[in-house]
């Protein structure tokens, strides 16, 4: 048994029956879960926790469903990585990695929200999962669907490029192209939602999805030793991710499996698309939304539906945000690769490379502890560094062509023929 | 001035069910203004006491967004479309 209590309106407070809904009826606002955190505390414990097998089930408690998963068992628990390489490249004293390009099982954070998503889904009887998705989301909903016998319907717009629908029809998912932009398709999927009563994971079932995201949050205090990091920096889109490891890390501290609550977060956004930073700059509450324009396509969304939120919790957390051009994005996630050996998707580029200014900027000081959150796969989004690395080159099958290469090419490991 | 304004499922009680409804005027604030008239108790709905926009409702004139363009003070035509639709979720993190 659970102990999720109810919806309730983040806006106005209204309370929700535990079902398929998004949206207060009366103010528009999200709704959010409830828990009985009373009986969480008397059940919940480090040594309980510690006991379980190292996926994200293993903050069941706090997470949204009544029964057993029934999907992504083995998903979360990915590597927090201590950076010494790149702490020396920063001039930083204590740096981590969290590391979701190697979540399980299509390498990214989706993988986490997903298997909320469709456990919950199928526990209030949905038969088909769907969502409107360019990408990471595209391809969680048709593997886990898939996973747990549910049909899956994934909306995209029509001109996307071919390679990123391969990762979702290779799961046997229904793929229909729209002809509109993404946030028309998105539009479309709401009303496809009510008309059809699917499972939207990031419509109808949104405040079940989004809880998934706290488990990012949960596993870094835990990796840690039970600490909040000082300075978390998390990359934006529609903004809820960085709110949710906002509540792990409170939710953490109340339950007292933390003891400090010094801990800051940071907003990261590609300057192509980077309305929640702009108002967290500028100290405005509402987000003028933007045309993206950005090779960071992951996180180009110009209207971001928790924008609000997230740059509310930035403030309330004491943290900042900042924007970095493409061209530090892709510096970025070489930096990453060359250092540490990770290939991050151009997203995690936007968050190392707004890290790195962040530090330079003084905003974030060179001796506490930094977690720069990693969300998803560098493989996914290759055509990001097309021309922008060295070129191969070609000779023919002879040792002696190799001694002139060498020669050239890395002088120091030159022999004499 | 008529224009054609769509309404959302969670507004519907209030316009009897109707999920398309006419309304007059040259600007979204007359629009809404004279929606309030024919179904009392919208504007409450849509707007915050001081007239804004609700935080969480985007509204769209022939698809697109009031925030490019004048807000409440952008103008209509004859047989232009009001939509009224919720912050819907989507998107990465």
């Amino acid at each position: 048994m659970g102990f999720m209590k109810a919806l309730r309106c983040r806006e106005c407070g209204r309370e929700y029956p535990r079902k398929a809904l998004h949206v207060c009826e009366y103010c528009f606002g999200p709704l959010e879960v409830v828990y009985e955190y009373g009986k969480i505390k008397k059940s919940l414990s480090k040594e309980t926790i510690e006991k379980r097998p190292q996926n994200m089930w293993r903050y069941r408690e706090l997470l949204p469903i009544d029964g057993e998963p029934t999907v992504g068992r083995e998903v979360g628990f990915t590597p927090l990585i201590r950076a010494r390489n790149l702490e020396k490249a920063l001039g930083v004293k204590e740096l981590y990695i969290k590391n979701d390009a190697v979540n399980y099982p299509t390498l990214s954070f989706k993988d986490r929200v997903v298997s909320v998503a469709i456990s919950r889904a199928l526990e209030m009887g949905f038969k088909v999962a769907s969502c409107a998705s360019t990408g990471n989301l595209a391809n969680s909903v048709a593997a886990n669907a898939t996973a747990c016998g549910m049909e899956s319907y994934v909306f995209i717009p029509f001109d996307l490029e071919p390679t990123k629908i391969v990762g979702t029809l290779v799961y046997g998912a229904r793929v229909v192209g729209i002809r509109g932009t993404y946030d028309e398709v998105n539009r479309l999927c709401s009303e496809i939602a009510g008309k059809y009563g699917w499972a939207f994971v990031n419509i109808n079932i949104r405040p079940y999805y989004a809880e998934g995201s706290k488990t990012f949050g949960f596993e870094i205090a835990e990796q840690l030793g039970w600490r909040l990091p000082r300075h978390t920096v998390v990359p934006m889109a529609g903004g809820s991710l960085i709110t949710k490891v906002w509540k792990a890390y409170r939710e953490l501290h109340m339950l007292g499996l933390v003891d400090n609550m010094d801990a800051k977060v940071y907003g990261a956004q590609a300057t192509g698309c980077a309305p929640i930073v702009t108002a967290v700059k500028r100290g405005k509450e509402l987000i003028e939304p933007v045309r993206p324009n950005t090779i960071a396509k992951s996180l180009a969304i110009g209207n971001p539906a928790d924008g609000y939120y997230s740059a509310k919790t930035i403030r309330e957390s004491g943290g900042w945000a900042e924007d970095v051009s493409d061209e530090e994005i892709v510096e970025a996630i070489k930096l990453l690769a060359e250092r540490e050996g990770i290939f991050a998707e151009t997203a995690g580029g936007v968050t190392l490379g707004v890290t790195k200014k962040l530090i330079e900027q003084g905003r974030i000081p060179r001796d506490e502890s930094i977690v720069v959150s990693v969300t998803g796969n560098g493989l996914k989004t290759q055509e990001a560094l097309h021309g922008r690395l060295e070129e191969v080159p070609t000779i023919n099958a002879s040792l002696k062509d190799f001694d002139e290469l060498v020669k050239k090419m890395d002088e120091k490991y030159a022999l004499e023929g | 001035m008529a224009v054609k304004v769509r309404i959302p499922t969670p507004l519907r009680k209030l316009t009897e069910g109707k999920d398309e409804v006419t309304a007059e005027g040259t600007t979204v604030r007359e629009v809404i203004d004279d929606l309030e008239k024919r179904y009392p108790g919208i504007k409450e709905r849509i707007c915050e006491e001081d007239g804004s926009i609700r935080k969480f409702v985007n509204l769209y004139v022939n698809d697109e967004d009031i925030r490019f363009k004048l807000n409440l003070d952008t103008e209509l035509k004859e047989g232009d479309e009001l939509s009224i639709i919720p912050a819907i979720a989507g998107g990465m993190c």
